[in-house]
């Protein structure tokens, strides 16, 4: 067993501690309630305790079998967030072509692109390819109407659910001195103080929120927001051994991460208020969709690669 | 032989249900029933040769095995892969639409009502591929109604398969793809066959979901 595998294990076994005390809590509380009666509340939380045995699970197997294995892991998560973003997206008959293109040739390509580590494909791909190609073959169709949402709205799908999404795996193609077959552990690092963050900033959010950021849009706060950023700091501190950025690289990291997760969930709390849905789906039990769960880590993903590549490599 | 054909149709059903499920993850939303085995005729909006088996691949297993879908017979006998997969594993009650047969199509559905079964139709009778919510509904829904007053006729809206597999289209798109079950209706004493139908009609469009445009 190498270092990089021990290292694996080793999180992934503090990941499961964490859970089972949060799970032994959970069981603890409701032991505790009178016979016949039932918490909501409990109940909710329970359920996505459960989900994150489940993606925690997930998430290790796939770091474990190395490269091919998260790659196919995050291939499928795009699978599932771009088909919960263009359910949801204005389209037509007329798009037919493009959309099963951006499914069936856009995302795999893509990923592709990324599993070979080409980086001025993967790059400008969507951003740049797909952006001009797939109107081209929505305009062939000739229907006109709303044309511009509907070609737009695809773009961003597209955007969000593949390009943003690509730019986690990505990150074991980066070429870092002295880190090589370690990179895997990065995504580790983006997604867990992502996470985490997140889960602080909804706890102190409740407990000493006050200012809202965006009334009407989100309960989120100043207060919850700047504790969250603060924990992930803290908490990338404490990993900054799975990566190459040194205690205060990892922590100024882990703040940007989380700092520009957070807010990116915002803009999708936006979406799905105008489209007039709570969750995005129902994939996860407890949590909604793939896009409800990894908004903050889909939004953190290419800013900190892009941070990574410029200072680290 | 018999029971290999069975096994066969065992194994053809669990991996369309498996490839709708992965496809458009279709999910069912429990509105105004609960998903308990009763007796009852699903009702539905038809606009794709899709929308039967979704609801039949997202009922849970004790009610798939009890549905059985009401079908054309010139559409599932026109082959043998089609007469394999229609009668034997969706096990539906096919119907002849041609007026100069004389088979009674209503006869064979009131018989599969008496033997305990639930059933899956399309009152509109024809998949609509007009831009209205829902063509005007057909008689059948009616004496249904009549002739077995206990059965719940439950309105069914099966919403985006229309955008998942267009008409025309090759590739099916994998977006997702709800089934909304209504509360149950039940014809009324004294009540006309239009009435109804109209009652009927407007219970199922209640469940189709906004139009954003």
């Amino acid at each position: 067993m190498n270092e990089t595998t021990s290292d694996i294990l080793l999180l992934a076994f503090g990941s499961f501690g964490i859970l089972f005390a949060l799970t032994f809590v959970g069981e603890v509380l409701r032991a505790r309630e009178e016979p016949g009666f039932n918490n909501p509340v409990l109940d909710t939380y329970m359920t996505r305790v459960q989900s994150w045995w489940g993606m925690v699970a997930f998430v290790g197997i796939a770091l474990l079998l190395g490269r091919h294995g998260v790659m196919l892991l995050f291939a499928l998560t795009s699978f599932a967030a771009l088909r919960e973003f263009l359910t949801l997206t204005t389209k037509a008959q007329a798009d037919h072509i493009s959309l099963a293109l951006g499914f069936f040739v856009v995302l795999p390509l893509q990923y592709i692109f990324v599993g070979f580590g080409w980086d001025g494909l993967y790059t400008v791909f969507i951003p740049v390819y797909a952006f001009l190609l797939l109107p081209i073959v929505s305009a062939l169709r000739g229907n006109s109407e709303r044309f511009l949402a509907r070609v737009a709205e695809t773009q961003w799908g597209l955007m969000i659910a593949v390009f943003c999404v690509s730019h986690v795996p990505a990150l074991m193609t980066l070429d870092i001195d002295g880190y090589q077959d370690r990179a895997v552990l990065m995504i580790a690092f983006l997604v867990m103080v992502v996470q985490l963050g997140d889960l602080l900033e909804y706890f102190f959010g409740r407990r000493i929120g006050k200012t809202r950021i965006a009334p009407g849009l989100s309960p989120k706060t100043w207060e919850g927001v700047a504790c969250g950023v603060v924990s992930a700091m803290l908490i990338g501190g404490l990993l900054n051994w799975i990566t190459p950025f040194g205690l205060f690289g990892a922590m100024a990291m882990a703040g940007v991460a989380s700092l520009v997760g957070m807010l990116g969930s915002l803009v999708f709390a936006a979406i799905k208020r105008e489209r007039g849905v709570k969750d995005w789906s129902h994939l996860i039990p407890g949590q909604g969709g793939f896009v409800d769960q990894l908004d903050s880590v889909i939004f953190a993903a290419p800013i900190f690669y892009h941070f990574t590549r410029y200072f680290y490599t | 032989m018999k029971y290999l054909r069975q096994f066969a149709a065992r194994i053809v059903g669990q991996s369309i249900r498996i490839f709708a499920r992965a496809i458009t993850a279709v999910r069912a939303d429990w509105q105004g029933i609960e998903p308990v085995p009763k007796q009852r005729v699903y009702f539905a909006n038809h606009t794709s040769n899709g929308d039967m088996p979704m609801i039949w691949a997202c009922l849970p297993p004790a009610m798939r095995r009890t549905v059985r879908p009401v079908a054309a017979a010139d559409y599932w006998l026109k082959n043998k892969i089609r007469a394999f997969v229609g009668p034997e594993v969706f096990n539906c009650v096919l119907v002849d639409r041609r007026p100069e047969v004389k088979d009674k199509p209503m006869d064979k559905i009131i018989a599969a009502l008496d033997e305990g079964s639930s059933l899956i139709i399309f009152p509109e009778g024809n998949r609509n591929m007009t831009d209205d919510l829902l063509l005007p509904f057909k008689a059948g829904l009616y004496n249904m109604g009549v002739a077995r007053p206990h059965v719940d006729l439950v309105p069914t809206w099966v919403a985006n398969l229309n955008t998942i597999m267009p008409k025309g289209e090759v590739i099916p798109l994998p977006l997702i793809c709800t089934v909304t079950f209504g509360a149950p209706i039940h014809v009324k004493e004294g009540e006309s066959k239009d009435e109804f139908l109209k009652r009927a009609s407007d219970a199922l469009a209640a469940l189709a979901p906004e139009d954003r445009s």
